[in-house]
């Protein structure tokens, strides 16, 4: 068994809080884990990405290997195409649609979710819609998460366990903001598969 | 066993004070910072009362490193790979005086330059100094090996040198943690005159370290982080180094890979794990992430050994390793499915909104406009950005506190006004001897120091000289009429451009200090204040 997922976005789009909480709940599972961040200079708005790797045998590579990622989870959805070189033959691509337009050359929309859609293994959703309607405005980062939780092979529950270990010092409140983000995302993509 | 769930820096930090260090000294810089933020807020290295206030800069850092280790205590100083440049005079040194308490100095590589102005190879200096280097491949061994290499320090008397890359820096894993070691008590070196590198002390510490050179060959050759894997096809060998061996792993996971390896971890080489793998192959191919430098030493200047790798083109000359690099110099079939599309534009860094430095820009490509380009000179640090659009506003990054002296020289040669901009933390870093400089000729340039209260491109760590730099450039001899202060707001605009055009008018040398706080920390501690 293994995922390797390939986590994108911009910086300070909340990328680092995903990767915390899947890590969380895989040392829950037992299970081992590897994950590359980006620190430094390009956190300042720029392209950002992480590699997580998870595994029931042991990890070589603190890398993903080209043509090999399971998942592509997106934040932005330029950013979700900006990786496509690694993704595996049966993996999915899934993304926010919500676009993060910091450059004066941003295509146009319509155009990434042309390209979007020529995955046929796509989950494509407005996440930072679908946080403000539950109230969780500021969780979209881990809407995106649920979305993308029925292709990451670790029981539901162990991801509910790591929000609860990743925001628990945040308060009640914020905890359960995330949850509602989380069930969210999931709900949406079990709709679609 | 305790399992951690770490960064291959935090690994290093946990190694270190379980280690038994007494102190921690360091200047941020990326992939290195998260050494000492670790010590920094772990509670058990407060309990250990284990020192890690920031340093002003490597230099010091290093100097107070050494300063430890002559008091007997054990310690360790971290710095990225271009900060070695800065502590090298110190580094270097030291392989000469040796060590009383354990010393390792962590230096943190960027090849492909992801936060960085070049990607040389700490590997060249640790083989510069004589001094013995590990190379960790993973965060557990980032861990063993601070936590042995102090006192494998200690055995020789000489400093060790950990060398990782940012993939690794930055790359969290679990690890198991061993028992904390008790730290040395306060112990005077036996010899008084150790670290008295008077030349005819010096001439006999220096044949002490190369005595010890077969020593630290024999330690490679039995070293746990070196070792042979056997392969059953001899048409190549394989010298994997640190994280290379990973890659390497990769691409024969569920299968064993066919050629013989030699796996490094731990330099000088170790000679006969290298000789048995020229004996037995027909070929070798060096994966090693940084220079070519392995290669270049075993295949030789005639060129008598049949060595591949990046000087022959089977790896890429420059930029770091990665599983398919390593596949493609194996003749392994390419995976790759897809490509990027041609829509996909790049996104390149930039200031924050809201960020003081933009308001600097501003002003300060308004006020120079008469004087026309290339004059500004500027430094390491967010401000940087400025020389992207929308800003274009600088000409030079070259090594911290350059703009200073750089525009000095430009004014030397003619073209006036001069103009430089650089950080709070860069003036206090390398800053302070330029400004003398400029002072002895009193040179017309004009330095702006864009005081926003922290060393902010690496995340907001203490500054060592914020809010009093008009007293530290009065006190160093700045005219207290040419120290001027301004208020970098989009409201002072107008004000702002007169107080630069005014300096820059000025003959003689002018700091100007505009002073506001970043805007990430300020929303961090505000955070931290309603938490509360």
């Amino acid at each position: 068994m293994k995922t390797d997922i390939i986590l994108a976005g911009v910086g300070g789009q909340g990328i680092i809080s995903i990767a915390a909480t899947i890590g969380m709940a895989s040392l829950k599972n037992n299970l081992y884990f590897k994950q590359a961040e980006v620190h430094g200079m390009s956190q300042r708005g720029g392209a950002v990405q992480s590699h997580f790797r998870l595994s029931d045998k042991e990890i070589a590579s603190d890398l993903i290997p080209m043509g090999s990622a399971d998942i592509i989870l997106s934040v932005e959805p330029m950013e979700s195409l900006r990786y496509l070189p690694f993704l595996s033959e049966t993996g999915w691509l899934v993304t926010n649609t919500r676009p993060y337009v910091n450059i004066p050359n941003y295509p146009e929309l319509a155009e990434i979710i042309k390209e979007i859609e020529k995955h046929p293994n796509h989950i494509a959703l407005d996440a930072d819609q679908i946080a403000q309607d539950i109230g969780a405005a500021r969780s979209s980062n881990i809407v995106m998460l649920g979305a993308a939780s029925p292709f990451i092979q670790m029981p539901f529950e162990s991801l509910e366990e790591g929000i609860r270990k990743i925001f628990g010092s945040k308060g009640e409140d914020v905890v359960n903001a995330n949850l509602k983000a989380l069930h969210a995302g999931k709900q949406f993509s079990d709709s679609k598969k | 066993m305790q399992k951690l769930l770490l960064l291959g820096d935090e690994a290093i930090a946990q190694g270190a004070i379980d280690g038994g260090i007494s102190g921690i000294y360091a200047y941020p810089g990326t992939p290195s910072t998260e050494i000492t933020e670790y010590v920094q807020h772990s509670k058990q290295a407060k309990d250990l009362k284990i020192h890690s206030q920031w340093a002003t800069n490597e230099k010091t850092a290093y100097e107070c490193a050494l300063g430890m280790s002559y008091a007997g205590k054990r310690v360790i100083t971290c710095m990225k790979h271009v900060g070695l440049n800065v502590a090298a005079d110190a580094f270097i040194n030291s392989a000469i005086t040796g060590v009383n308490g354990g010393l390792i100095v962590v230096s943190a590589d960027d090849p492909s330059m992801h936060s960085s102005q070049n990607e040389q190879d700490s590997r060249f200096y640790g083989k510069f100094a004589l001094i013995p280097v590990l190379e960790p491949a993973n965060q557990q061994e980032a861990y063993d090996m601070t936590y042995d290499g102090l006192d494998f320090s200690e055995k020789y008397g000489v400093p060790v040198m950990l060398r990782l890359t940012t993939r690794l820096a930055h790359s969290r894993s679990s690890i198991e943690i061993k028992e904390t070691k008790k730290q040395n008590d306060l112990k005077l070196p036996g010899n008084p005159t150790q670290f008295v590198l008077l030349p005819s002390i010096a001439r006999k510490q220096y044949k002490n370290l190369l005595e010890k050179q077969a020593a630290f060959e024999e330690e490679s050759d039995k070293s746990k982080y070196n070792f042979y894997v056997e392969g059953t096809d001899k048409s190549l060998g394989i010298i994997a180094c640190g994280l290379a061996f990973n890659y390497l792993s990769e691409n024969f996971s569920g299968s064993k890979c066919p050629y013989p390896i030699v796996k490094i971890g731990q330099y000088p080489l170790p000679r006969k794990k290298i000789e048995r793998l020229f004996a037995e192959c027909k070929e070798v191919l060096v994966l090693e992430d940084g220079y070519p430098m392995i290669e270049e030493l075993l295949k030789g200047y005639l060129n008598k050994e049949k060595v591949k790798g990046r000087l022959d083109g089977t790896v890429p000359r420059d930029g770091e390793l990665d599983p398919n690099i390593v596949a493609k110099a194996l003749g392994l079939p390419n995976t790759v499915l897809n490509e990027i599309p041609s829509i996909v534009k790049n996104r390149p860094p930039s200031m924050c909104n809201g960020c003081s430095h933009i308001d600097v820009y501003n002003a300060l490509n308004e006020a120079i406009k008469e004087y026309g380009a290339g004059r500004v000179f500027s430094d390491i640090g967010c401000y940087t950005l400025g020389a992207l659009p929308p800003f274009n506003a600088i000409n030079s990054c070259v090594d911290m506190g350059a703009s200073i002296t750089m525009a000095k020289g430009a004014a030397d040669a003619g073209l006036v006004p001069s103009v430089c901009i650089l950080g709070d933390s860069t003036f206090t870093h390398g800053g302070m001897t330029g400004l003398l400089d400029c002072l002895r000729d009193n040179s017309p340039v004009t330095i702006i120091i864009s005081d926003n209260y922290t060393t902010a491109m690496t995340g907001g760590q203490d500054s060592a000289g914020t809010q009093k730099l008009d007293k530290i450039c009065i006190g160093l001899g700045v005219e207290p009429s040419h120290v001027r202060i301004m208020n970098p707001l989009k409201k002072h605009h107008e004000e702002n451009v007169k107080i630069l055009k005014e300096e820059f008018a000025y003959n003689g040398v002018s700091v100007i200090i505009p002073q506001r706080e970043c805007i990430q920390t300020a929303a961090r501690s505000a955070r931290e204040k309603r938490s509360q």
